[in-house]
């Protein structure tokens, strides 16, 4: 008995509307994408406000469970047995063998849910709820009824073919990539912006990045590293287009001119500037950082407040209000912590003042701002020009 | 300009290396152990490889043994003799500077019940005799120094330790680490007292994945890798022809115009520190002429981290080392640096140029005017207090 096909569900789409055909398409083509990059040759179709993937090969099933785990929009996935309609007494004995290889002989509580899509099934629904209960109970003396609160609901489906399922494995939930615009991520080779990034992809996000890159001072190690990251995230996200700019000379023409303790806010200011351009030029509707309020001395509120002034556009902070240790927690369950750790620094560290400052004033920053008047605007054009395009994923 | 000055790493491997290289793998491909023609033509060139060694070496060939690389040599080495020797006594002597494959395999021995004693140096990395002559007694069963170290270049004592050794007592094995040292010194471990003595091929311009220990005779070794049997049971698995023939070739014209090509080196070298040592603010930290490799420097760039010179170096063509793999938010690093006394600040700022003989003065100057030109700039971005 193997799993032929699975059913998969979906949360929040079911409640779009008028609009839910863009949503469940988007899905299909999601769970496609996931699944052609596994071993197996799957056929995704919707039926009757459902999605099924019916698998025309053989298959690696922990594989193209993990595959599916990672599609957005995805609320729980449900293995599938088919089988032949041949007949009531023979779907008895393999419902009895079903149960028998996914569940064994345990104490366990149960409710048959049968459903009909072809209506002139031998039985009815009802019918088979009785009859199949009945069976069970008489192959399996340690399961008993519980049509409230059964710990296993047993679906049988009467349709072309009988689907027999009972298991949900849960998905990730969120909506299909694609469906809510494009974002650009600053991405650092830190802990959080692979998180953020992942959060955004996770509510239908598309993501585009923008890595800042300083050599010397960062190595191409570094650089990679943040390529990693984002191949990562592509694993949920899509591939991302990533924009690697070299900061270098921006970065120490700030140290040249502005007061140590402002050089974190400042070159962050820039880089949100630059961020931004890249941002409108390939149409996204926003950008998205990995800042969590009063993290580092950059991201209090007035930190915050002072770097994002340089930005029309908005900027999302997924975990703006989430601890340190919950930030990891996620990046371990997504896969990003143990790239994130490896010692490469990225060019913020670099240039940290001993003591920056905590409380910055808008006016202050930009009076400092005024002594990079002569060459800042040259400066963040080569930068903006020499920037190199990697696709993550 | 592509300078590439990190040949205590590795080497590029040469013409002639490379030919016979292909030549095992695509036309003389066969198993030494097989009985056919193939084979044998193989196993020619195993013999004719070990006869070079040994040539050179001055000792029997059966003494050499092949293996993959110059940490199995070490590792076969320590936990082979001493697994060997353990009803003699469980007392093994070594250096607070040596390469992890030694100081790595020292930390396992412990955990097996061996005695480990850890023998410092002084500033310019020399052990002291006499606390090596009152660290020896009757359950030593093995010394372990390495003949050059690694990072800056400091060449042991070995004569005298040989020499101390077998006065104090004659059961004791030496052992010497000769990764860095083989094709800079020749070598001959009977005059040296030396019992067993470890090369790698890749930092001779062999190819990577060969290495060999030298075990003198009569010296009790258990094998590390068991198996079919190859090579006296000493190492088991199919002997590494494309290897051992590159590994061959490589020693063999290693000691081509051996006096010459070392006395160039010890030139370039003494030129190199003697310009960089005019610098303002830096700090050599291995010696000139021969008390130290002809082709190791040390230096330390005083107020510049060693990733951010190495890599400004490296956008002018210039390939070097970090002498210790520091950060800022990340200490831990070289137990050599630490070991001669660097401060925090010298350590930080580490960086190891090494050359090989085809290192040209070309090069060097190349190196020092872009070290010349870097500094000041590099030193206006230090982190701020």
């Amino acid at each position: 008995m193997e799993f032929k096909s699975f059913l998969i569900k979906y949360a929040e789409i079911g409640v779009k509307g008028k609009n839910k055909f863009i949503f469940e398409d988007a899905l299909v083509k999601q769970i496609n994408t996931a699944l052609k990059k596994t071993d197996g040759t799957f056929k995704v179709y919707k039926e009757t406000g459902r999605i099924y993937a019916d698998a025309l090969s053989e298959y690696d099933y922990d594989e193209v469970i993990e595959a599916l785990q990672r599609v957005f929009g995805i609320a729980g996935i449900c293995p599938l047995v088919q089988i032949e309609d041949k007949g009531f007494e023979d779907l008895k004995q393999n419902v009895i063998l079903y149960m028998e290889e996914v569940y064994g002989h345990k104490n366990l509580t149960f409710k048959v849910n049968a459903r009909r899509a072809r209506k002139n099934y031998e039985k009815t629904s009802v019918e088979i709820n009785m009859d199949m209960g009945e069976a069970l109970l008489n192959a399996f003396s340690e399961y008993s009824v519980d049509v409230h609160n059964p710990q296993v609901m047993l679906n049988i489906e009467i349709r072309k073919h009988i689907n027999i399922y009972s298991m949900t494995i849960p998905g990730p939930g969120g909506m299909p990539v694609g469906t809510a615009g494009k974002a650009m991520l600053l991405l650092s080779g830190g802990i959080d912006s692979p998180v953020a990034g992942y959060m955004a992809a996770k509510r239908g996000v598309q993501l585009e990045a923008t890595y800042f890159h300083a050599p010397p001072y960062t190595s191409e190690r570094a650089k990679q590293k943040v390529i990693d990251l984002a191949k990562q995230v592509a694993l949920y996200s899509g591939p991302v287009r990533v924009n690697v700019v070299n900061f270098t000379d921006v970065q120490l023409y700030i140290y040249e001119k502005c007061p140590h303790d402002e050089l974190t806010i400042i070159m962050k200011r820039v880089m949100f500037k630059i961020a931004e351009h890249f941002a409108r030029e390939s149409g996204c509707l926003g950008l998205i950082t990995g800042e969590s309020i009063g993290q580092v001395s950059s991201q209090t509120l007035q930190s915050l407040g002072v770097i994002n002034e340089v930005c029309t556009m908005p900027v999302f902070r997924p975990v703006i209000a989430f601890d340190k240790q919950d930030i990891v927690d996620m990046a371990i369950k997504i896969g990003t912590y143990d790239i994130s750790i490896q010692p490469f620094e990225d060019c913020c560290t670099t240039f940290v003042a001993k003591h920056p400052v905590t409380k910055p004033s808008l006016e202050r920053i930009r009076k400092s701002e005024e002594n990079l008047s002569e060459n800042i605007d040259r400066l963040v054009r080569e930068a903006i020009e020499s920037t190199q395009v990697i696709i993550a994923g | 300009m592509e300078v590439y000055l990190d040949n205590s790493a590795t080497t590029r491997v040469s013409e002639k290396v490379k030919n016979i290289i292909i030549k095992t793998m695509t036309e003389d491909f066969g198993n030494p152990s097989s009985l056919h023609m193939k084979g044998v033509e193989a196993e020619r060139y195993v013999k004719e490889a070990r006869e070079i060694i040994a040539g050179n070496l001055k000792v029997k060939d059966k003494e050499i043994i092949f293996t993959s690389c110059g940490t199995e040599s070490n590792n076969l080495a320590l936990i082979g003799m001493a697994m060997a020797n353990k009803r003699q006594g469980n007392h093994i002597i070594t250096t607070s500077i040596e390469h992890a494959s030694v100081s790595n395999t020292m930390k396992y021995l412990k955990e097996q019940g061996f005695d480990i004693t850890y023998l410092k140096v002084d500033k310019e990395g020399h052990i002291d005799l006499n606390e090596l002559r009152e660290a020896i007694n009757d359950s030593t069963i093995i010394v372990s120094v390495m003949y050059v170290n690694n990072e800056i270049g400091a060449v042991e004592p070995v004569r005298e330790i040989g020499k101390i050794i077998k006065e104090k007592n004659p059961k004791t094995i030496f052992h010497a680490d000769a990764i860095q040292a083989f094709g800079k010194y020749k070598i001959y471990p009977k005059k040296l007292n030396i019992d067993a003595l470890s090369v790698s091929g890749h930092k001779i311009h062999g190819p990577k994945g060969i290495g060999f220990l030298y075990v003198s005779e009569g010296i009790k070794i258990k094998p590390v890798i068991i198996g079919g049997g190859q090579q006296n049971g000493m190492r088991s698995g199919t002997d590494n022809v494309p290897g051992i023939a590159g590994l061959g070739a490589a020693v063999k014209e290693t000691y081509e115009n051996f006096d010459e090509k070392i006395k160039r080196m010890y030139r370039l070298k003494d030129y190199f520190t003697d310009n960089i040592m005019s610098l303002e603010n830096v700090q050599v930290n291995s010696k000139k002429g021969e008390l130290s490799a002809p082709h190791i420097v040390s230096v330390s760039f005083i107020g510049v981290r060693s990733e951010v010179m190495l890599h400004a170096l490296e956008e002018r063509g210039i390939y070097v080392s970090s002498g210790s793999a520091c950060s800022s938010n990340r200490h831990g690093g070289s137990a050599t640096l630490e070991s001669i006394g660097l401060s925090r600040e010298a350590l930080d700022s580490t960086l190891r140029f090494s050359f090989s003989d085809n290192t040209t003065k070309e090069e060097l100057d190349y190196t020092i005017d872009a070290i010349k030109e870097l500094l000041p700039r590099l030193r206006v971005y230090v982190r701020k207090k």
